[in-house]
């Protein structure tokens, strides 16, 4: 493994890069409009962006068929004082983001197959930890960097892999993953990302409201975080499914060459093929109770 | 040629040379000495005009990578699908014979492999959550177990930090019957592995060392050994009867390398363990506040722990054993921090920077991954890599974060393929 290098952080400023859910299959079905919510992302960002002068903020947009950069604060031309209606930040971001939804739209029409209405979260985490790699690599003057993913929609589970490995890549390079998930159900994998990294994980009650919330829980920097009260994680589910059902389980047995979870016991593995001896072998003392009696 | 420091403890005989160049640094002002181990020179190269640069280290340290990388690829394509063994059963053998005191690695080489046992430790148990392992010492002809088999890393790294001394004589044979009788005892799914740092160069058995390394090939133990002096027929030959690897270490930082090369999982013989069902537990947090007595530290603790859902005892942390019912109880990211071995990703494609800049105007610029900029100064191209599946184009860095650390490729994970694909591929 890469060994970070050793990290000289200035207090309390702060990168944060934010994944911005514009699946239209979720906003087409929810309650808070895209535009609402749009209108409370905005006014946060700006927030963040007036604490601290040296703050910097990196969007990234998760659409249901493609992800990428939407607006960099640090970049030059971001930083000039807009046309005297709007700052910056809106147009430019606006602009981009429209963009990106008309291109996405467009690889969306290509495909025939029945429609997925997930989005691609595990694209832009990848993207959100290279460019934080990029800062780190940028000498020992940089800020705190954090990830905060504002999604509404469903887990997609054909990402879990990708998601876990992006997880434990932010774990290894201390970059907590808040969470603000906004859409119906809760998602397990944003709860497992936020406990798993440190970071903070809400869901919000009322969507009204959605500007409060982000504010007060999300805009503060990592250093000040210790002297406030935080949505604590409650719950989070750490079992796992079983891959020939699909159910939650408490108890299974594991496949030990390909890691697969079984919720009852089967003669071969169905991911990697390999039949199942029996238990005991000459060498082992029956007396271990290490060893596993055929079944319980 | 590294002259240590401090007096050397065997001084050798008709060695005038080193003895004088004490003397010498015992002469030197002390602001002297800090430029005395300094080799400046080495740092410069000279391009086709004679002109006298300064090394570029992050493509000579990209191509290293590259390199590395092609070598464990032609390794792996083989066979088309390498199984890897996942569930690990590991002992550490750490010679601690007089050879261990020389100072030829900085300050000693006793100091310099605990050091970096404890690195490889917490990578070990990083990259495979399911494993466990135990440390031996050869010491004075025999071997002693320091730990024994276990899946946490704090007991092994306490005990390495522990007072270690040297003295005596290494006993291969000893160490490796040790090892035998300990790794015997384990499930046969488990993949059995002994890594031995060896310092001597030599041994001093007891018997015939060749009837215990068909024994140990017999059980199917695959023995590897990072030597620290010189290469040796014995430790070679050990390695290639039960299919481990053997390397010398140059200096430190080599060392550092060959010992994290054993960390993530090798390729699997299949024959070596019978795969099994192994019945696991997925506790779930206790409630918070909740009072109950944990089973591991035997007194009252408050909230924070989990319950074993066969006999519901209260255990500290994951992955552990059940104290009380014996079943492995462990959490689903434990689990999935393994996945990445089964599906890793496609090295990347360096590109030819001519490509950069050919008529179409279509080759990006910028890293898909960070957006750094790949063009070098005056718009000229640099370095870059390209995913052979996405076609997206990354800097050097991002090529080597992603396949070291991230597994994901950002470009085929961000692209929703248009006819579906297997699960597994991305």
């Amino acid at each position: 493994m890469a060994s970070a290098p050793s990290k000289l952080y200035s207090d309390d400023v702060s990168l944060v890069v934010v994944l911005l859910d514009t699946n239209p299959f979720f906003w087409t079905t929810s309650t808070l409009s895209f535009s609402h919510f749009l209108s409370h992302v905005l006014a946060f960002l700006n927030a963040i962006l007036t604490l601290n002068q040296l703050n910097q903020v990196v969007i990234i947009a998760t659409g249901c068929n493609s992800c990428d950069y939407i607006y960099d604060s640090s970049k030059t031309a971001n930083q000039s004082f807009g046309n005297g209606r709007m700052p910056t930040l809106c147009t430019t971001l606006l602009q981009n983001l429209e963009e990106f939804m008309t291109k996405d739209e467009k690889l969306g029409i290509e495909e025939a197959e029945e429609r997925i209405t997930g989005s691609l979260l595990s694209g832009s985490l990848s993207m959100a930890l290279c460019y934080i790699q990029r800062v780190f690599r940028s000498g020992s003057l940089h800020p705190q960097p954090r990830i905060l993913c504002l999604q509404g929609s469903p887990d997609g589970p054909e990402q879990y892999v990708a998601i876990m490995n992006a997880i434990f890549s932010a774990q290894r390079s201390m970059v907590p993953i808040d969470s603000c998930y906004i859409g119906a159900q809760n998602s397990a994998f944003l709860q497992q990302a936020s406990y798993i990294t440190g970071g903070v994980h809400h869901k919000p009650q009322q969507l009204d409201g959605l500007f409060q919330y982000l504010l007060t829980i999300f805009a503060t920097d990592l250093h000040s975080r210790s002297f406030l009260q935080l949505p604590k994680p409650v719950g989070v589910d750490f079992r796992a499914s079983c891959f020939c059902h699909k159910n939650t389980i408490d108890m299974g047995y594991i496949c030990s060459v390909c890691l697969s979870i079984f919720c009852t016991r089967h003669k071969e593995c169905s991911t990697c093929g390999s039949t199942f001896g029996h238990a005991q072998s000459d060498d082992a003392s029956a007396t271990n109770r290490k060893r596993k009696a055929p079944d319980s | 040629m590294k002259n240590g420091e401090g007096r050397r403890l065997n001084k050798q005989a008709g060695e005038d040379d080193e003895e004088e160049e004490d003397d010498l640094e015992g002469g030197l002002e002390a602001w002297e000495r800090r430029y005395a181990e300094d080799r400046s020179w080495e740092a410069l190269q000279e391009d086709e005009s004679g002109l006298l640069q300064p090394i570029d280290n992050s493509a000579i340290y990209h191509a290293q990578y590259r390199r590395r990388l092609r070598a464990l690829s032609l390794a792996s394509t083989a066979a088309s699908r390498i199984q890897k063994g996942l569930i690990r059963f590991l002992y550490v053998v750490i010679d601690l014979s007089r050879a261990a005191s020389e100072m030829d690695f900085k300050p000693s080489r006793m100091v310099v492999v605990a050091k970096h046992v404890e690195a490889f430790i917490r990578e070990f148990f990083d990259q495979n959550p399911l494993s466990q392992i135990g440390l031996a010492i050869i010491k004075d002809g025999v071997a002693q177990c320091l730990t024994d088999l276990g899946g946490s890393p704090e007991s092994h790294i306490k005990a390495l930090m522990g007072k270690l001394s040297c003295s005596g004589d290494s006993s291969l044979q000893n160490g490796l019957d040790l090892v035998h009788g300990f790794l015997n005892q384990i499930p046969t799914y488990g993949h059995r592995e002994v890594l031995i740092l060896y310092s001597a160069l030599s041994t001093c058995d007891p018997g015939d060392i060749m009837e215990t390394i068909q024994k140990c090939k017999k059980s199917k133990l695959r023995c590897s050994v990072i030597g620290l002096a010189a290469e040796m027929f014995i430790c070679k030959h050990l390695c290639q009867e039960t299919g481990g690897t053997y390397s010398v270490a140059l200096d430190e930082s080599h060392f550092k390398e060959l010992i994290l090369e054993h960390a993530p999982p090798p390729p699997a013989i299949a024959e070596f363990a019978i795969s099994n069902l192994i019945k696991m537990g997925f506790p779930q947090r206790a409630a918070e506040g909740s009072i109950s007595i944990c089973s591991c530290h035997k007194e009252a603790k408050v909230g924070v722990g989990y319950t074993c859902p066969r006999c519901k005892a209260r255990v500290c942390e994951l992955p552990t054993e059940c104290r009380i019912c014996g079943l492995q109880l462990v959490s689903s990211p434990h689990l999935a921090r393994s996945y990445h071995h089964l599906f890793p990703i496609a090295p990347f494609n360096e590109v030819p920077s001519s490509r950069l800049n050919n008529s179409h105007g279509r080759s990006p610029s910028t890293c898909f991954g960070c957006q750094q900029s790949l063009l070098n100064l005056g718009n000229k191209p640099g370095l870059s890599v390209a995913c052979p599946k996405c076609k997206k184009y990354f800097c050097l860095e991002c090529d080597i974060y992603i396949h070291e650390s991230l597994h994901n490729c950002p470009g085929c994970e961000s692209y929703r393929p248009l006819t579906p694909v297997a699960a597994s591929g991305e």
